[in-house]
């Protein structure tokens, strides 16, 4: 039951190494950031599962109930989701700029590149 | 209720709304009278808010009218007064200085967003440092992070979009990293004020989700503010960054982290738990000089002055964590000062450096060559700040080296003192990289005729004024720090 009870944190817990795993081990920036979102998204499930009390019912009070859940964790994960989004499209963004400047998405293939020669921008 | 009462919530509601207006104005010169008008009023507004903390102690705000707890409170102490002085600061004087320096370096139908990101990142670190809720400052650091990352990628140089991809990857991690650590609080406490925190993390404070909260916390914020192994994406974006936003970064971001660490450490887990119990000190003395000496080594070998410069920041954050280490009041204050000193400091040579970039066309140790005879005043800036960066007496890099060494005699460690004095050296080598470029070689023939504008220079003659100033009277830096020690080692009250 111990075991059972512990089961969203093994979850959070997996997502959250994956993703860092990604973010890590691939070279590739559009996986890259698909590792950073799964190492955000873990961190919804880490705040929005404790929330959640067996039998406990939405914050109204009312005689007939005495288990609530918690919802303050959901709002404050909106606002992490939100945060989540802009920096996905912010990455992305940079990534849309980065293969026009170095026609690759490949981190190796553009620190070579840079480690060839500087060039700038406006030079070309 | 009059305006006074509401000045907590103006410091960061002023600039937050410059930032859509500017958007929507397009026009380059109205964002730029429009930011400069905020930014400056943010100063006056931070001013009259230290000077009420002076006169009558912390001042806690609660937004939208909920009480605290369950509201969110904005609590400016004798801390975070200080820190946001500093921002704000830093903000006014670099902004006029920005206008000609982006002129140069950013393409003009660009220029209008560069103001709007500009802002956007002072109110970030704005509202870091003046909220007293735990969820409330992940979120402005994600408004000041992700601005950031915007400023970096309007570099001329395209090494400007990889330093702001890698910054992205690394500053989320580091952000996502203090969200579990606030969450894993929440969990165990049931509340996200930081003073109620504190108060409530007594009786779990030995659980291991504390524990790991407190790890989460110290890595997510050491990423922010590049303690030695966490630094990687520092060099590359002050180098290949605008010069108006190396300047700005490199004064404000990295010390408004440190203010996010000493809150968390103090006004949460409280002194007993963090510098008694666990082996914290010892880690961070040794990850503080292992900063000092390798980043300040690595420094030495750059071949540009940005790039330089950028690593011996890294070097100056290993002494603000130095301090920390201590746990002891002279070594707090040394922290506190240095976090100002050290963010005027290299304000002053991110300016003074973006001039030469103008002029020079460029930072490169072989473009400077002849300095001191081409631009004598921005040279001779450059070696003063540089002075206080060794800590030379009569500039403000003296005034924490001194009470570093004080914090280290109190303990009686010989060999830190030693240590201490020992990496100075390293950063008068970098300095002397400098100084023989500058003064001891001809100038480039290929220099143009390019005169530096007077909205640049005078900014940055200011913050040179002011690494001097600072050096010579510590009334307000000494004087803040210490009382802000108090109000640390005491709890919160």
């Amino acid at each position: 039951m111990r075991w059972a009870g512990h089961f969203t944190y093994f979850v959070t817990v997996f997502l959250m190494v994956a993703g860092l795993f990604i973010v890590i081990a691939r070279d590739n920036l559009i996986k890259k950031l698909v590792g950073l979102g799964l190492f955000q998204t873990s961190v919804y499930l880490l705040y929005i599962a404790p929330g959640k009390l067996v039998g406990g019912t939405a914050p109204i009070l009312s005689d007939a109930f005495t288990v609530y859940s918690n919802p303050l964790p959901h709002v404050l994960i909106l606002t992490a989701i939100v945060v989540g989004v802009a920096t996905l499209a912010l990455g992305l963004a940079l990534v849309v700029r980065i293969r026009e400047a170095y026609d690759s998405i490949e981190e190796d293939e553009i620190l070579r590149l840079d480690a060839a020669g500087p060039s700038s921008r406006a030079e070309q | 209720m009059s305006l006074a009462q509401h000045l907590p919530a103006l410091q960061v509601v002023v600039p937050l709304i410059a930032a859509p207006l500017t958007v929507l104005l397009r026009r380059r010169s109205l964002a730029f009278a429009i930011v400069l008008a905020a930014s400056w009023t943010a100063l006056a507004i931070a001013v009259l808010l230290w000077l009420q903390v002076g006169e009558r102690g912390t001042i806690s705000y609660a937004i939208g009218s909920w009480p605290a707890p369950w509201g969110i409170e904005y609590r400016v102490d004798r801390l975070s007064a200080f820190v946001l002085v500093l921002v704000a600061g830093i903000a006014a004087v670099v902004l006029p200085y920005s206008r000609a320096s982006i002129e140069a370096e950013v393409p003009p139908q660009q220029q209008y967003l560069f103001y709007t990101m500009f802002v956007l990142c002072l109110t970030g670190l704005l509202g870091i440092t003046i909220t007293g809720d735990a969820f409330n400052i992940f979120v402005f650091l994600e408004i000041a992070s992700l601005s950031t990352y915007v400023l970096i990628a309007l570099g001329r140089d395209r090494r400007a979009l990889v330093a702001a991809y890698q910054y992205l990857i690394m500053g989320t991690i580091g952000a996502t990293f203090i969200v579990i650590g606030i969450g894993l609080l929440y969990l165990m406490t049931g509340t996200l004020n930081l003073a109620d925190m504190g108060r409530r993390i007594g009786v779990v404070q030995t659980t291991r989700p504390v524990l790991a909260a407190l790890a989460f916390l110290t890595v997510g914020i050491s990423l922010k503010l590049a303690l030695f192994p966490l630094h990687q994406w520092l060099p590359n974006a002050y180098a290949y960054a605008p010069s108006a936003v190396s300047a700005f970064l490199a004064a404000t971001a990295t010390k408004v982290a440190v203010y996010v660490l000493l809150r968390f450490y103090f006004s949460v887990f409280g002194q007993s738990q963090v510098f008694e119990k666990l082996p914290m000190p010892e880690a961070m003395l040794l990850l503080a000089l292992a900063g000092m000496f390798a980043a300040s080594t690595i420094a030495i070998f750059q071949t540009d002055l940005k790039r330089l410069f950028a690593y011996s920041s890294v070097g100056q954050i290993g002494y603000i964590i130095l301090g920390l280490s201590f746990g002891s009041t002279d070594g707090l204050i040394a922290t506190i000062v240095h976090l100002f000193n050290h963010g005027v400091t290299k304000g002053a040579i991110f300016m003074l450096l973006g001039g030469v970039a103008l002029v020079m066309g460029g930072t490169s140790l072989s473009r400077v060559q002849g300095l001191g005879k081409r631009m004598p005043l921005t040279s001779f800036g450059i070696v003063i700040c540089g002075l206080s960066l060794i800590g030379v007496p009569g500039t403000a890099g003296f005034i924490t080296k001194w009470y570093l060494l004080l914090a280290a005699l109190q303990k009686g460690q010989w060999w830190l003192v030693f240590l201490i004095v020992l990496s100075s050296l390293l950063a008068a080598a970098y300095v002397w990289r400098f100084v023989e470029a500058a003064y001891f070689r001809e100038v480039r023939k290929d220099i143009g005729e390019t005169v530096l504008p007077w909205s640049m220079a005078v900014p940055a003659g200011l913050l040179v004024a002011a690494t001097v100033y600072f050096g010579l009277d510590t009334t307000f830096t000494v004087g803040s720090a210490r009382q802000a020690v108090a109000l640390l080692m005491g709890g919160l009250r």
